[in-house]
């Protein structure tokens, strides 16, 4: 509709600041406020036009990064590189990134156009421009009547629409967006994340997005960096973050995963819930592991004859989660197409088998490796 | 499943009389209060215009002469009077522009720089309430008489006598900027805490804003409202002040009031009527600014600091 139109005729008159991405690097950031470690030697690229999301738990330092990218944090060590210029120690108001917040921050005291062309203001743009670019930017998010409101005038989603317009006001080379969506509602949230995701793709802007749900990572991001402590823990496609996770700690964050007692065998693979499954990545030294295995990935049958208990069937419309209780001791979580799940209500017997394919193992916490 | 039946269970029976009891007192509570309202108002009113009236009566009316408005036209040729209006004005005004000037920078550095220091800062500013006017002019004076000795060599001794100009003494400035900055403080500190101060800040360097650029157009434009209620206090504080000015022996507005009520008692009444309805009509004024100000600009709703103290100063003033 009026986004994309808006945004190609938008890009031949851009000139020296183009929003064509810039390629952002973090190279060894470390910031500590007193004991916290907030980054701990952060490595990570954003590559020219993608979508980057910055996924990890609270605390991890995920908007901690950010600020250093926008000048308002001054890193202990490490450097900011944008298209491998060094800008550690540039001014916040001369970097060229534009960022949106996840508090709402738009001027109480301006009205929705006057926030949007605020940084035109700034750098002393004549009035007719200002006003048109202010016009043109709120058609893009989509609220075009919206110029005369105040920011109390506003729902939430709105606010936050005004504050993207404003943020790319400037034609900046990077996007920030700090979880700029976490205080809007469900379906709010739902149509504002593919708005934003089609702005970026036709403006073709570097964008870093800071979340910590696992879901708008997925479903939005070109890649998505997950961090823990500070650090990074793999950075890759949605995809293969999924299948393919890296460290015991990225599989558990990302989706969800069932640990299961195993045994190392002397031939390198696992004996788990009475099968034998090849290891991926790293063997550990301990013979008593966990194996990671994800809910889709284990199949549930009823069977009088089984050794496993329902315990619970949740309903998740093609899927039917049910939880199921081991002879040994434990539970756990099986993904089984809803129409193979009539059987499997709570109290029945099944048999569990996981799915043949490589699974990743993390020490047994009893063990002392 | 089954938790849920026993806790179900026993809402059909309860809900009646939970219904019935909310509207009972709901209806009560509503009734006694307007009853309250209207004996509280009636009271206050009573209280405030009863020696209004009275006085205004005692200014027009002499016994066995009928009504006169004299005492009102004979003000305005009164010796004194426009000058010591005017000194009043100057001095608010004088005294209004320093406490900004030092609470507005000094509460947003804090707010963003140093929020460790807050409380310093709310001490300082609040001592001025617990000295009494006597105590600080009494320092002051003490100050003055001691200054020209000590100092009569230096250029510091121009200083001191300028200080005490008749015509616009600065010794009055200072110290009713010093009893004027907790009312300042209070209601700034109540406009600062309505806005997010850090993120509107980060948003406008984010935008390319300087930091100089910030505050004038993002910080004070979102402390018009209480920007305006701290003139405003400061402003009745400065019309109404007597003690400092007459112990040190100037003559602004209330000192002249007094001055000349010992003379004429009946011009002196219908002078301190009209020095009501003056300082009225500017806080109107001033108000009406800052309620302009907070409506053309949507700022949040006005800091309850600034109705809350209110009337600190006004009592304190009589
Ligand atoms: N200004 C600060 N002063 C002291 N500690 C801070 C400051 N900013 C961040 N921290 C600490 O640094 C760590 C990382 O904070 P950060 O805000 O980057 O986390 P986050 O990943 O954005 O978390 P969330 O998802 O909850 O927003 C936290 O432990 C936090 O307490
Ligand atoms: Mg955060």
């Amino acid at each position: 509709m009026s986004l994309t139109s808006t945004a190609t005729e938008d890009r031949p008159e851009e000139g020296t600041t183009s929003t064509t991405g810039a390629l952002v690097e973090f190279r060894g950031l470390r910031r500590a406020f007193g004991p916290t470690v907030a980054l701990d030697g952060l490595d990570l690229t954003a590559r020219p036009g993608e979508l980057l999301a910055l996924l990890g738990p609270s605390g991890c330092g995920k908007t901690t990064a950010l600020r250093v990218l926008a000048g308002f944090e001054q890193p202990d060590s490490g450097e900011v590189l944008v298209d491998g210029e060094d800008i550690t120690r540039v001014p916040a108001n001369r970097r060229d990134a534009g960022m949106v917040f996840q508090s709402y921050s738009l001027f109480p005291h301006l009205n929705a156009r006057d926030n949007v062309a605020f940084g035109l203001r700034v750098r002393k743009v004549s009035a007719a421009e200002r006003r048109a670019r202010a016009a043109e930017l709120l058609d893009l998010v989509g609220l075009p009547e919206h110029g005369d409101r105040y920011p109390h005038q506003m729902s939430g989603g709105q606010q936050q629409r005004v504050a993207l317009a404003r943020a790319l006001a400037l034609r900046p080379r990077v996007l920030l967006l700090d979880e700029p969506l976490s205080a809007l509602d469900a379906k709010v949230r739902l149509t504002l994340r593919e708005e934003i995701r089609r702005l970026q793709l036709s403006l073709g802007i570097t964008t870093i997005f800071v979340t910590h749900d696992q879901e708008e990572a997925l479903s939005m991001a070109d890649r998505v960096a997950v961090l823990n402590a500070g650090r990074l823990e793999q950075c890759a496609p949605p995809a293969e973050l999924y299948e393919r996770p890296a460290t015991a700690f990225v599989a558990e964050f990302v989706g969800t995963m069932n640990r299961l007692a195993g045994r190392l065998t002397d031939g390198g693979q696992v004996e788990v819930a009475g099968v034998t499954l090849p290891v991926d990545g790293e063997l550990p030294a301990s013979r008593e592991v966990e194996v990671l295995i994800r809910p889709e990935n284990i199949t549930a049958t009823a069977d009088p004859a089984g050794t496993a208990t329902v315990v619970s069937a949740s309903f998740f419309g093609s899927v039917t989660r049910v939880l199921l209780d081991l002879p040994g001791g434990g539970s756990v979580k099986s993904d089984v197409p809803s129409r193979d799940a009539g059987e499997l209500v709570p109290g029945v017997r099944a048999t569990v088998e996981p799915a043949r394919r490589p699974v990743l193992v993390v020490p047994a916490p009893g063990s002392g490796a | 499943m089954a938790a849920l039946t026993p806790t179900a269970a026993p809402a059909p029976g309860g809900t009646p009389r939970r219904a019935r009891d909310p509207k009972a007192v709901r209806v009560r509570a509503r009734r006694r209060p307007r009853v309250w309202r209207g004996a509280v108002l009636a009271l206050a009113g009573l209280y405030f215009l009863v020696p209004l009236l009275s006085s205004f009566v005692f200014t027009v009316h002499t016994p066995g002469q009928g009504v006169s408005f004299a005492a009102y036209t004979g003000i305005l040729s009164a010796e004194g009077f426009t000058r010591s209006l005017l000194l009043s004005l100057g001095l608010a005004a004088a005294t209004i522009l320093l406490a900004l000037l030092l609470a507005v920078p000094a509460l947003v550095g804090v707010r963003l720089g140093a929020p460790r220091l807050r409380p310093l800062v709310e001490i300082v500013c609040m001592l001025p309430l617990v000295v009494p006017p006597i105590a600080l002019v009494t320092g002051v004076t003490t100050v003055l008489r001691w200054g020209p000795d000590h100092l009569s060599r230096t250029p510091l001794y121009q200083t001191f006598l300028a200080v005490q100009n008749e015509s616009f003494p600065v010794v009055l400035v200072l110290a009713y900027t010093v009893l004027a900055l907790p009312f300042v403080y209070r209601s700034l500190d109540a406009g600062l805490r309505a806005v997010d101060v850090p993120t509107l800040v980060e948003a406008a360097r984010n935008c390319g804003a300087s930091r100089l650029y910030v505050i004038l157009r993002v910080i004070l434009p979102n402390l018009r409202s209480s920007l305006a209620g701290a003139s405003f206090l400061t402003l009745a504080l400065v019309l109404g002040e007597y003690t400092i000015a007459s112990l040190l022996g100037f003559r602004p507005f209330a000192v002249w009031i007094v001055s000349v009520s010992g003379a004429q008692a009946r011009m002196s009444v219908a002078v301190s009527l009209l020095s009501l309805l003056i300082t009225w009509a500017l806080l109107l004024l001033l108000s009406r600014a800052g309620t302009r100000a907070a409506s053309a600009t949507p700022a949040p709703p006005a800091p309850s600091g600034t109705s809350a103290s209110l009337t600190s100063p006004a009592s304190g003033k009589e």
